[in-house]
């Protein structure tokens, strides 16, 4: 490898390295404000300015120099001190200096900065530059006068989101960052360009004078928003999670979320089941836990087994469902079931309802066929993975399904099950790590189980599983339904399924831990809720058990790769409502069928020990060469013709704590407008 | 003999549009002469030759060409070569290319395709500034005669494809910048970009690209006929050939001239443009290559000769070789003044330094013209200007210092002078200048 010296020590370094990595390696820190590892390189700010030999007799900007062998980088001479000193104050000269009442304050790149490598007054004595303000949605507050111009936000959203919404416009001190005609940024991604805003000019607008970073109670966790299980930081205060910030996970999320994940969390404190409630005379009233307690277990004891349901809902932990399943298999329940929208999974071996590759493999894949899925409404973060993917020029797209605007091009084969058929016929693809990327739309129509059989053997006959390579990638869109498959959380010996469970006159008794996305509407059974919203299911529940959020408990989460990943408390549960399992575990005792566990390590510990793949925290099986035979999925059966549909309608409205959201709401009124004026 | 350069070493022969410009015209003025057995030899020879003449850049910087042209790939791969004419000729007080393109638009496009040739390109675009519409036209005509006579374009007479096309520019300074104007001939923003890579390594569309000015094209066929003995022959070493110059402002018949290179100042401004107005004594300063160097006072302008190293040697720079003259009567700070608003308006904004500074610089040497500034101001001013200059992506930032810190170097007192006298008019109070204003 070659070397370089860095203020005169060694320093090893890859091919390819800039001068700023290389200077990074040797310990050496070089501030920046354009430069961002996952942007492309602008080189404008001017910050990261170092002597460099040899080369010409000024500073050079190390973002964007290559590193050659037997060069001298010096980041501690007068002439980059005095560079530093220059660019700071050229910064400064127009910026505010409004610290105080900005939201960036405590967080800020330009005052951190300024600090290590600023002089301490200014020598300006012109009026300030002043910027007009610009509507960038319900997400982004603009104070544009506070904008360094360093262009993150463009490069992220034209590089990364795949839309042309924000822009740089104008010249010389006239540049401003624009939403170009005042219109709202419509990305799912697009809130990620606040984290990336060095200063103040772009901050989150539902947080605004909320807090300061150094009053957060910080807690590192895991999304459920999706099925990515996108790495997360809490900041909450006292009771209330004030928002919700990326952490970087190379693997999953890189270091991006989704408008959702990021902005959901003031559903978190709305629409709240503080206490337990019973249904009297057709009214919701509240009730003591006993009480609640000893009416659902009376109700169940009245209740033949086979009238006897539960059903897990999209955002649970494993712990709660795995609390679940051992409460009602120990009672002899069969009517078991945590697929609300009836997906046909979870019969084969565990690789038919992973995403195979992984998330990261979606880098090496050279085709994709995406089969009723909508990946930029299912998963914003993978769905910029792929458009990455597809800006290198080394991977080929093909949908069936959804003509949507994903962000790239792809070629368009077809809308339903009849489009795969005429796909296989084409023969095989002369590609080496060809995968399919199939959606819950595929598989959660009535005809599902024949659909997946049809794709499974499309598959096959193209070599999506491979030799080193296993390309079977379901996309899941609930965040709890990897873990409920892998618990076996599916209907035992002629149970019933979810659908089937809600019918009219099906059961007796159902118990629905966290549903909110099923038509209740026809059930006639006893209707017992766990869960934490006044959302569907507790609207219709006649006994409310109010549970713990994903941000109040600590809990596993599989991710659709199932990659196993530990989310963490941030907040206590509201109210009188408790974690999920201990609220099981209460309810056993009332139904004398006590459940083997008193803390949450042990419950973990039989969770582990019924089934292993729990236990490996943060690892995704990937493309472990499997014996999958794609051909076995699924069973016999007609297949209709219907097109398939994204079972996402409205990105921002998918959850209870969504649909709690206000600014959720915001979001979605505006796509819902933006829809209706396209049409 | 007026000037040092004899009728017939000139080779534009048309800079005044007196003949005919047209292909027929351009023949009879020898263009297109020979031009096939240039292109009988290999392009490393049409390199050399370039070297041996000692043809430097004609654009300002100075760059040897030839030696440019040598950086292209020496095969050509999967990725095509780009010859791109850099004929953004904005800089103030220079218009050599107009008369180029107006008057002799097929020794460029000659020149074209010689230099197509030696650095393997089939395509070259020309990209001409926005304004200058009389001269596209007359270098779109000269094109289409061109390829009628099968001069350029596919399968022409000389054996070697070349397509020409003129692009024109939106009409912004930064254009001319030849990064800046890469990406301004792609559609993009006329932003510069980063170099590394340089343009022969990615240029156009990401493929290697030679950026010349239209003068260092326009003269090569004539070097390869002639020999780059001849070129060589004029003025010193490492300054070599003629070159077009010219002069505006303060003399009595500004004009573009070809003269040998090293030509003294004071005889060029004498001999060529009448001299100063008001004799040679009412000079005061001469900015001697467009806006973009710093000036030199009338006792080193006596003195100088019109060439890079001499000019470079005396902290200025033979830049374009427009000089601009100001003589006695001129509020130079003024005219500084007026060029610090002209760098301001033309940054692009991209990065800090300039996008910050240029503004920064033009506030103060306003208020540097009435007097009201702070003495101390001048040094900040300085130091502002030396935090500008080198930290820049392009050479905006340096253009936009230079041309302030020479008129400090040659003429600081006075304008101490004018603060103190500005001040001495005023009572000595806080705020004088809000009592002034009112």
């Amino acid at each position: 490898m070659p070397i370089a010296k860095v203020n005169g020590v060694d320093v090893e370094f890859e091919n390819g390295m800039t001068v700023l990595q290389v200077a990074e390696l040797a310990g050496e820190e070089i501030p920046r404000f354009c430069y961002h590892e996952r942007l492309s390189i602008a080189g404008n700010c001017r910050m990261c300015l170092v002597e460099v030999k040899p080369g010409p007799p000024k500073p050079q900007a190390s973002c964007a120099l290559p590193a050659a062998e037997g060069q001298e980088i010096i980041t501690n001479s007068p002439m980059v001190k005095k560079a530093r000193e220059g660019v700071m104050e050229f910064l400064l000269i127009n910026h505010p200096l409004d610290c105080p009442i900005c939201d960036q304050g405590g967080e800020c790149d330009l005052q951190d900065q300024s600090i290590g490598y600023g002089r301490d007054a200014t020598r300006y004595d012109e009026n300030k530059r002043a910027v007009e303000e610009k509507y960038m949605g319900p997400l982004i507050k603009t104070v544009m006068t506070r904008c360094i111009q360093c262009t993150r936000c463009v490069r992220f959203i034209t590089e990364v989101a795949g839309v042309s919404e924000i822009g740089l416009i104008s010249r010389g001190e006239d540049v401003e960052i624009t939403t170009y005609l005042d219109s709202a940024v419509m990305s799912e991604l697009s809130a990620n360009v606040i984290d990336l805003c060095p200063v103040g000019a772009l901050t989150s607008k539902p947080y605004a004078f909320n807090a300061r970073p150094w009053e957060l109670t910080k807690t590192e966790s895991v999304d459920v928003m999706d099925a990515l299980g996108s790495a997360i930081r809490i900041d909450a205060r006292g009771p209330a999670v004030l928002r919700v910030l990326p952490r970087t996970n190379d693997a999953v999320n890189e270091e991006w979320i989704s408008d959702k994940t990021r902005y959901a969390c003031d559903g978190l404190s709305r629409q709240r089941l503080d206490r337990p409630m019973i249904r009297v005379k057709g009214k919701l009233q509240p009730a003591s836990w006993s009480e609640a307690f000893a009416l659902v277990a009376a109700r169940i004891m009245a209740a033949k087994l086979e009238r006897i349901g539960a059903i897990a809902g999209d955002l649970q932990d494993a712990e709660s469902m795995k609390a679940t399943l051992d409460l009602f298999r120990s009672l002899g329940v069969a009517n078991l079931d945590c697929r609300q929208d009836g997906v046909k999974l979870g019969a084969g071996p565990r690789e038919s309802w992973l995403f195979n590759s992984t998330l990261a493999g979606i880098d090496e894949a050279d085709a994709l066929m995406i089969i009723g899925a909508n990946p930029r409404l299912e998963a914003p973060v993978l769905n910029a993975r792929i458009r990455r993917r597809w800006l290198s020029g080394k991977l080929l797209v093909g949908v069936i399904g959804e003509r949507a605007d994903l962000g790239y091009d792809y070629n368009y084969l077809g809308a339903g099950p009849d489009a795969i058929g005429q796909f296989v016929k084409q023969g095989a693809i002369s590609k080496q790590k060809p995968a399919f990327l199939i959606g819950q739309g595929a598989l959660g129509r009535d005809d599902g189980a024949a659909v997946l059989k049809l794709i499974g053997e499309a598959a096959k006959a193209l070599g999506v599983v491979r030799e080193g390579w296993n390309g079977w990638n379901v996309l899941h869109t609930a965040a709890a339904r990897v873990g409920g498959l892998d618990m076996g959380f599916i209907p035992g010996q002629d149970g019933l399924c979810a659908r089937d469970m809600t019918a009219k006159g099906a059961l007796d008794v159902l118990f629905l831990l966290g549903v909110d996305e099923l038509d209740l509407g026809k059930t006639d059974a006893f209707v017992v809720y766990l869960g934490t919203h006044g959302d569907a299911g507790a609207h219709r529940a006649d006994v409310i058990l109010p549970g713990a959020d994903y941000t109040e408990k600590p809990g596993l989460y599989v991710n659709t790769e199932g990659r196993v990943q530990r989310g963490e408390r941030a907040v206590f549960p509201k109210g009188e409502a408790k974690e999920d399992w201990t609220i099981l575990r209460a309810l056993s005792e009332h139904l004398g069928a006590k459940l083997p566990y008193d803390t949450l390590d042990q419950l973990r510990g039989k969770l582990f020990a019924d089934h292993p793949t729990f236990g490996q925290i943060d690892f995704a099986p990937g493309s472990i060469p499997a014996a999958l035979d794609l051909a076995k999925l699924g069973a016999k059966g007609k297949v209709g013709d219907a097109p398939f549909a994204s079972p996402i309608k409205a990105f921002h409205l998918t959850n209870p704590i969504a649909r709690a959201s206000v600014t959720m709401a915001e979001c979605a009124a505006l796509t819902a407008g933006l829809k209706h004026a396209a049409e | 003999m007026i000037g040092m350069l004899e009728d017939k070493d000139r080779i534009f022969t048309n800079l005044y549009g007196l003949r005919a410009w047209r292909l027929e015209g351009a023949r009879a003025r020898g263009v297109w002469n020979g031009t096939a057995e240039m292109l009988s030899y290999s392009p490393e020879w049409v390199c050399d030759q370039i070297k041996a003449s000692g043809l430097r850049g004609r654009g300002g910087a100075g760059f040897a060409t030839g030696l440019k042209w040598t950086f292209m790939p020496k095969q050509e791969s999967e990725r095509p070569h780009y010859l791109v004419v850099n004929a953004d000729e904005s800089e103030p007080g220079t218009c050599k290319d107009r008369e180029i393109m107006r008057g002799d638009p097929h020794r460029l496009i000659e020149g074209c395709l010689v230099a197509s040739y030696a650095i393997r390109a089939h395509d070259c675009f020309i990209y001409i500034r926005g304004e200058y519409v009389r001269e596209r036209e007359h270098l779109e005509a000269a094109l289409i005669e061109a390829r009628a006579a099968k001069l350029i374009g596919k399968d022409n007479i000389h054996g070697w494809d070349c397509n020409i096309r003129v692009t024109h520019g939106g009409g912004a300074y930064i254009c001319g910048d030849e990064m800046a104007l890469l990406e301004s001939l792609e559609g993009k923003k006329g932003q510069p970009r980063l170099k590394p890579p340089f343009p022969a390594g990615a240029g156009v569309y990401g493929c290697p690209t030679t950026v010349n000015n239209v003068e260092s094209i326009a003269v090569a066929p004539e070097i390869l006929r002639r020999g780059a003995e001849w070129f060589l022959g004029f003025g010193r070493p490492k300054n070599s050939g003629t070159k077009l110059m010219s002069a505006s402002g303060h003399v009595n018949k500004p004009c573009v001239v070809e003269e040998a290179m090293s030509i003294p100042m004071r005889q060029l401004i004498d001999d060529h443009f009448g001299g100063v107005r008001g004799g040679w004594g009412n000079l005061k300063a001469v900015i001697p290559g467009g806006s973009s160097v710093r000036m030199i006072p009338a006792e080193e302008a006596e003195v100088a000769l019109m060439d890079f190293d001499d000019l470079g040697a005396r902290k200025s720079g033979l830049g374009t070789a427009a000089m601009i003259v100001m003589d006695k009567d001129c509020d130079i700070v003024a005219a500084i003044a007026r060029l610090s608003y002209f760098y301001k308006h033309e940054s692009c904004g991209q990065c800090t330094p300039c996008r910050e500074g240029t503004g920064w610089m033009w506030r103060i040497m306003e208020r540097m013209v009435t007097g009201e500034a702070e003495p101390k101001e001048i040094d900040m001013l300085l130091d502002v200007a030396s935090q500008v200059e080198g930290h820049t992506i392009c050479g905006l930032g340096d253009a936009a210092a230079w041309p302030i810190q020479g008129l400090f170097r040659h003429f600081r007192p006075e304008i101490e002078a004018r603060i103190a006298n500005y001040r001495t008019r005023r009572a000595n109070v806080p705020g004088a200048t809000l009592i002034a204003a009112e």
